[in-house]
């Protein structure tokens, strides 16, 4: 009863929530859709902070992602014995750097009274948030080693049977309760997403690489 | 020929008496909310000085606008995948003690101190974080060279000069300075537009104003440093940039933007140029001593029959180009080629021009008298020669207007110098009429001209002034929607209140 109300409602519920409601701000409260920085009153300190949380947090997305959509992919990244634990120290690596980079980036918004004097309710849970899910992440890593193996066996085949809109529970029921709370947390994460500053990542302006540089808008000529 | 119109400015700095009038009417009407405190779309400084923020022109530092490369132009700031790696911080970004902490002041405690054996007093509190603060800069920190051993001597043009041109400056009874306000450039090339990774910075077409989309914009904040001018802020509250959008509202509706309309000086002109847009990158490409020159070029003749049909093919409205015929900015910049850009050297094609200031002629005081003993053996001759006896230097004025080119500024200053003997001719005895002819000679200019010249800068009117047709905003959007309910619901803006997102 509960693994389904875990692994199975509240995953869909996390999503649906997310997808519909960033869809209803963006088309309601566009102004709101900002990274909201808060560099302009404090610099030094988010460039330790920001630049590993986001270098460090943006791979290990990818590569969660990436083994998702493309297990078969992986499973061949990973036959080889040198690339595995190349791809295991990396992440690790790339994961002491988000828990590093978010624990800055929190000790920062504390004790800087101008940052302070921006940080919504939502900033701290959000940072709360994130912050266990990455220090459970990298627990996982250090203790049940081969994450990159063993992922594409448990919470792959789970992940995919949500969305065939099968799901399976038993391939993620048995694993150890650290291993089950990332997992949670995760959705959780994608449940704070429209409620909070996360919905900058949809809007990464990818566009920049290609756009003409230049941007005139005319009024008349945008009715062609 | 792809020919467009752009809504332009001449600042008259002679005539500007630093009055900080124009920056309290655009504070009133448009920064006077949360996040903007610190913000002054128009601005006065005091030149020699460090200006707003401190040492904005130092691109060294804060990496705006353009360099020239092999490959023609690029952002000082980034290229596009340096600029989206430097999203999560960008290196060059100025932060609010570059500008300064905008405080008020604990009032309340005047009234509610608790009886006492002192007065109480007000206490500076910072409006960011509601604390008592100490005040440390403050807008116009450096006004009327106001603490110059730190603000006035770093200024970054002041590298032009030697050792001894720059003690001149500040020695007591040679002090000089003058005033430059500044507002968006409005450039034909804007840094901001280029460096936005969101896209959320355009340049209107019909008019040429640079607008920033509240609703795009995501806070990436690299419009504030791809802008060598500093004219877009960050409003640290919203999470969004601003910037000045020349009024636009009123513009719409025919009136002068505020600042504008309210200069005391009335050193403001606003008029309408066209140029040729398919020329922007060749003309923002050319070697530095060139710039001014090519800018003038990219400006076409409004009576051109040929200029005229490619205007009229891109839309421009009959009204525009009626306007751009009695442009004030037109006869200021192309015809009397008196009016300079600011510096031209960082290549956004800036469309505020400066008529340079005069400023008073070089002399000392000897034994407690004003020393212009040359004046009197000489007669006229400090007022021709007036130009290599300026107190401020020419090459600290060349490389504020003209790129470095001594010969641009100088060319400017020598016919405004003409002006003024011409006009004092008329009223004063005792100028020969070989004096005048050589004075219009040197200056290149004539009778004529210099009559119009005078009467555009001492006696213009409001609508001499303010030549720009109401811009028609019905007309450009009855395409997408009825205007007469455009009108009735909303204007321009917000029609919920700008507040920060979650
Ligand atoms: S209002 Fe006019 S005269 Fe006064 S400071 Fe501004 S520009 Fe100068």
């Amino acid at each position: 009863m509960w693994d389904s109300v875990l692994f199975v409602a509240f995953p869909y519920v996390a999503i649906t929530i997310a997808i519909l409601m960033a869809i209803v701000r963006y088309r309601t409260d566009r102004f709101s859709y900002s990274s909201l920085s808060s560099q302009f009153l404090e610099s030094r300190a988010l460039f330790w902070g920001s630049v590993p949380w986001h270098y460090g947090v943006i791979p290990i997305l990818g590569a969660h992602l990436l083994a998702l959509v493309f297990p078969g992919f992986w499973g061949d990244l990973i036959a080889d014995e040198m690339r595995l634990y190349v791809l295991e120290v990396t992440g690790l690596a790339l994961a002491l750097m988000t828990v590093v980079g978010l624990a800055l980036l929190i000790v920062r918004r504390v004790r800087n009274a101008r940052v302070l004097a921006v940080t919504s309710t939502m900033d701290w849970l959000l940072l709360v948030v994130l912050l266990v899910q990455v220090a459970l992440g990298t627990w996982v890593a250090l203790v049940y080693r081969w994450g990159s193996d063993w992922y594409l066996h448990t919470a792959v085949p789970w992940l995919l049977s949500l969305l065939r809109f099968e799901p399976q529970t038993q391939y993620v029921t048995a694993l150890p309760w650290v291993v089950k709370l990332h997992m949670l947390g995760g959705f959780l994460v994608i449940l704070l997403f429209p409620f909070t500053r996360l919905v900058h990542l949809v809007t990464f302006p990818v566009t920049y690489l290609w756009r003409p540089i230049q941007v005139v808008i005319w009024n008349r000529r945008a009715q062609g | 020929m792809d020919v467009r119109a752009q809504v332009s400015m001449v600042f008259h700095l002679d005539k500007c008496i630093g009055c900080h009038t124009c920056s309290v009417a655009c504070k009133n009407i448009w920064t006077d909310r949360k996040g903007t405190e610190y913000m002054w779309w128009n601005n006065v400084e005091t030149k020699p000085g460090t200006g707003y923020p401190t040492v904005w022109e130092d691109q060294e530092k804060y990496k705006g606008g353009w360099t020239k490369n092999e490959r023609g132009l690029s952002l000082k700031l980034h290229g596009r995948v340096g600029g989206l790696s430097n999203l999560f911080h960008n290196p060059y970004l100025p932060t609010v003690d570059d500008y300064y902490e905008p405080w008020t002041y604990d009032y309340e405690h005047l009234f509610n101190a608790p009886e006492g054996d002192d007065q109480p007093t007000a206490r500076a509190v910072s409006m960011i974080t509601g604390k008592p603060m100490e005040i440390e800069a403050g807008p116009n920190w450096d006004d009327d060279y106001g603490g110059s051993p730190i603000y006035a001597e770093n200024d970054p043009n002041l590298d032009a000069l030697t050792e001894e041109e720059r003690a001149q400056l500040t020695e007591m009874e040679r002090v000089v300075f003058f005033y430059l306000p500044r507002i968006c450039n409005h450039c034909l090339n804007p840094g901001c537009v280029a460096a936005c990774p969101a896209g959320s910075v355009y340049k209107r077409g019909e008019d040429g104003i640079v607008l920033l989309s509240q609703e795009k914009c995501r806070a990436w904040r690299m419009c504030v440093s791809g802008c060598p001018y500093k004219k877009t802020y960050y409003n640290w509250s919203t999470g969004k940039s601003e910037k000045c959008i020349l009024c636009y509202p009123r513009l719409e509706s025919g009136q002068a933007p505020a600042c504008f309309h309210s200069c005391v000086g009335r050193i403001r002109y606003l008029g309408v140029l066209l140029y040729d847009a398919s020329r922007i990158e060749a003309t923002a490409a050319v070697p530095d001593r060139d710039l001014v020159d090519a800018h003038r070029a990219i400006i076409q003749d409004p009576r051109d029959p040929q200029v005229i049909a490619a205007a009229r093919a891109n839309g421009v409205s009959d009204a525009m180009i009626d306007a751009a015929q009695k442009s004030p900015v037109y006869r200021f910049v192309k015809q009397w080629r008196l009016a300079l850009p600011l510096h031209a050297e960082f290549r956004t094609l800036p469309m505020l021009f400066y008529v340079p200031p005069m400023l008073p002629v070089l002399a000392k005081v000897k034994d407690g008298r004003y020393d212009n003993a040359d004046a009197a053996s000489t007669s006229l001759a400090p007022l021709l020669s007036s130009l290599e006896r300026a107190r401020m230097p020419l090459r600290y004025m060349a490389k504020l207007l003209s790129a470095g080119n001594e010969e641009v500024i100088a060319a400017s200053y020598r016919k405004l110098i003409a002006v003024r003997i011409y006009m004092r001719s008329k009223t004063a005895s005792g100028i020969s009429d070989a004096e005048v002819q050589e004075a219009l000679r040197v200056g290149e200019t004539t009778p004529e001209e210099v009559e119009a010249i005078f009467q555009l800068t001492a006696k213009p009117t409001f609508e001499e002034r303010f030549v720009v047709p109401p811009l028609g905003r019905e007309a450009a959007i009855e395409a997408m929607r009825d205007p007469l309910e455009q009108k009735r619901e909303g204007g321009f803006g917000f029609r919920k209140a700008p507040v920060r997102g979650a």
